[in-house]
């Protein structure tokens, strides 16, 4: 088992104005500005935006030259990162007619205004003994001014991406007034093997799909992953008993204890509630599949439905107060809505064909789901009422959407068909736009999306 | 445990062999046989797993998104537990398989209902109830891989899977 990059959370300090950077604008007579969170340069996301706004990002600046890799690794995570949104375009670096050679010396906003940078983000880093410091800062090129204080961040070296996506966060929702997801981590199933004989195990990775660690090995097959709502724990589906059981995993000791050992039944489809304090999951016993509730300390179980249907992918309203799922009562797979107590239930999805897999957004929203429909399938979106479908995707075979930390990128499994046919993670936006494969080693199913890191 | 029950199988396969009706395997059976028409264990044995899986036949399959047994699957199914009657020392997983038209959790309860029938359908004719477990892969393991309703079709099956050796409980 690989777990070569330690968890940098506790390292990462909280985020500072850059105190000194600030007199440092004042010395160069330019006026040191604090956020302006109405200033000009700003992408309202649910316009559905047509133009990528364009921003310049030279390589940050090496402050001591032992750092220069690093520096210009930070810059790069840091325009992928923003890029990837399909809201910016990177001016690449030889348009540029001024460099930075110096954090602290005024910008020259004429040269960058002339190449149509309308974002500017300049940086430097120094270290010593293995830690670094990052600072950085944002500059709104048409108004002349900074959009925001400089922060800085300081760390092991070790974790330099963490601190580019944490700085990519920060420049993504000053310009969109909303908080980021790049310091985040999916957890999946990373697959190899025939279409036959699959071997499946569990991984996790940062959201872009870099540092993957693998948290089980393949002897068992592994299903649906989720992170709990600190993203220090995952549960998912396991045959390690030759049987489907739900199991629960600590990220950082990759020790496991099954939840659920009922003899003669199999439990799947886990999901925490908000509060990480109760799993819902599907039960089986005796050919039929109901809901219940498990409180995780105690291992208290308690029964939410209680019908002769098959009731499975259960998601919690992010307030706790309701569950989504779907059932086959109605005699195709359909979605309800049901208070989180169990108790009746409310078809939501009415349209052709068959609803599954729903996941409550994290803004409370929207459902995410997979619906199949004349020999498709399809990610959408509808409010929780089921109002305004709207189908994101289409494909031989799309399914198990995630959300984004800020509710506004889906990230979801993507089966190519045939006898080669293999999985693999793609993301698109909630407009339908972006559609990108999320890139990983080998054929990957079952992303979960984590929340954004602390 | 696995070594001492195939011993014995293959005793009662002799004794078997040595009245063996050959009215009943007709000429299909195997004229080689050692004391018999068939070789013991081979899918003409009628005492051999390889009866079971191969002449009796081990899986049955099922309609897109149904659990309902077929007839065909009811005259597969009654063969199947006449023999797991007629050989005690023989328990039985009952797999539920779906195809990959579908979401792997839904898939994975309709494979349980799939296995679920073909348990309660060998209850029904006799089989005890705590010889046979079931278990559902949904989509994880599809038997052919085409992406076509002749793989699908192939793939919506449920397989009795025999395990030799007494009760565990």
């Amino acid at each position: 088992m690989k777990r070569t990059s330690k968890r940098v959370s506790g390292q990462l300090r909280k985020m500072t104005c850059l105190l000194a950077a600030c007199a440092a604008f004042m010395a160069g007579g330019v006026t040191a500005t604090v956020a302006q969170s109405d200033g000009p340069l700003r992408i309202e996301i649910t316009d559905g935006v047509i133009e990528p706004l364009p921003f310049a990002i030279p390589n940050f600046v090496s402050e001591d030259g032992g750092s220069a890799d690093i520096a210009q690794s930070i810059s790069r995570v840091i325009a992928a990162d923003l890029a990837s949104t399909g809201l910016f375009r990177e001016i690449p670096q030889d348009a540029f007619i001024s460099g930075i050679s110096s954090f602290a010396s005024p910008v020259a906003y004429s040269d960058w205004n002339a190449i149509n940078a309308q974002a500017l983000i300049t940086g430097a880093v120094s270290g010593s003994g293995g830690n670094i410091n990052v600072k950085f800062r944002v500059f709104d090129v048409e108004a002349n001014q900074p959009l925001g204080e400089g922060l800085q961040f300081s760390g092991g070296a070790a974790g330099w991406r963490r601190m580019a996506h944490k700085i990519a966060d920060v420049v993504y929702s000053r310009i969109t007034g909303e908080s980021g997801y790049f310091d985040s981590r999916v957890v999946f199933v990373a697959e190899s093997g025939p279409k036959n004989a699959r071997r499946k195990r569990l991984a996790i990775m940062d959201y872009d799909g870099a540092n993957v660690q693998y948290l089980t090995d393949s002897s068992a097959l592994v299903l649906a992953p989720r992170f709990s709502p600190r993203g220090d724990q995952v549960l998912y589906t396991s045959y390690e008993t030759g049987f489907p059981q739900v199991y629960l995993l600590d990220v950082a000791t990759v020790g496991r204890r099954v939840l659920s050992s009922q003899e003669g039944t199999m439990t799947f489809a886990p999901r925490f509630s908000p509060d990480g304090r109760t799993v819902v999951y599907s039960l089986s016993a005796g050919g039929n599949t109901d809901l219940y509730t498990m409180d995780i300390a105690s291992g208290q179980a308690r029964r939410l439905t209680q019908a002769p249907s098959i009731e499975t992918a259960p998601s919690f309203s992010p307030d706790g107060s309701q569950i989504v799922f779907e059932s086959d009562r109605s005699g195709s797979q359909q979605l309800y809505v049901m208070p989180a107590s169990g108790g009746e239930a409310k078809r939501i999805s009415f349209g052709k064909g068959r609803y599954g897999t729903p996941v409550w957004s994290p803004r409370g929203d929207l459902i995410a789901f997979t619906k199949q429909n004349a020999g498709r399938f399809h990610i959408g979106v509808m409010r929780t009422d089921g109002s305004e479908e709207r189908l994101l995707t289409a494909s031989f075979l799309d399914e198990g959407p995630s959300w984004s930390p800020n509710g506004r990128v889906i990230m979801f499994t993507r089966e190519s068909q045939g006898s080669a046919g293999e999985a693999a993670l793609y993301s698109v936006d909630i407009s339908g736009r972006n559609l990108r494969r999320v890139l990983t080693e080998g054929a990957a199913s079952d992303p979960a999306w984590s929340p954004l890191l602390k | 445990m696995k070594h001492i029950a195939m011993t014995a199988l293959f005793v009662g396969a002799l004794a078997l062999s040595a009245c063996s009706n050959n009215d009943r395997f007709g000429n299909g059976g195997n004229g080689t046989g050692v004391g018999g028409d068939f070789v013991a264990g081979s899918p003409s044995d009628p005492r051999s797993p390889a009866y079971f899986n191969q002449t009796i036949g081990d899986r049955v399959l099922f309609a897109v998104d149904q659990s309902a047994l077929s007839p065909e699957a009811v005259q597969v199914l009654t063969q199947q537990a006449t023999w797991l009657i007629e050989n005690t020392s023989y328990t039985a997983v009952i797999e539920g398989h779906a195809d990959e038209q579908g979401t792997r959790e839904y898939n994975l309860a309709l494979g349980a209902r799939r296995a679920s029938a073909v348990q309660n359908f060998l209850i029904d004719r006799g089989v005890a109830p705590n010889r046979l477990q079931t278990v559902s892969y949904g989509k994880e393991r599809p038997l052919e891989i085409c992406s076509d309703e002749a793989c699908y079709s192939q793939n919506r099956r449920a397989v009795t899977v025999l395990a030799a050796g007494a009760l565990t409980s």
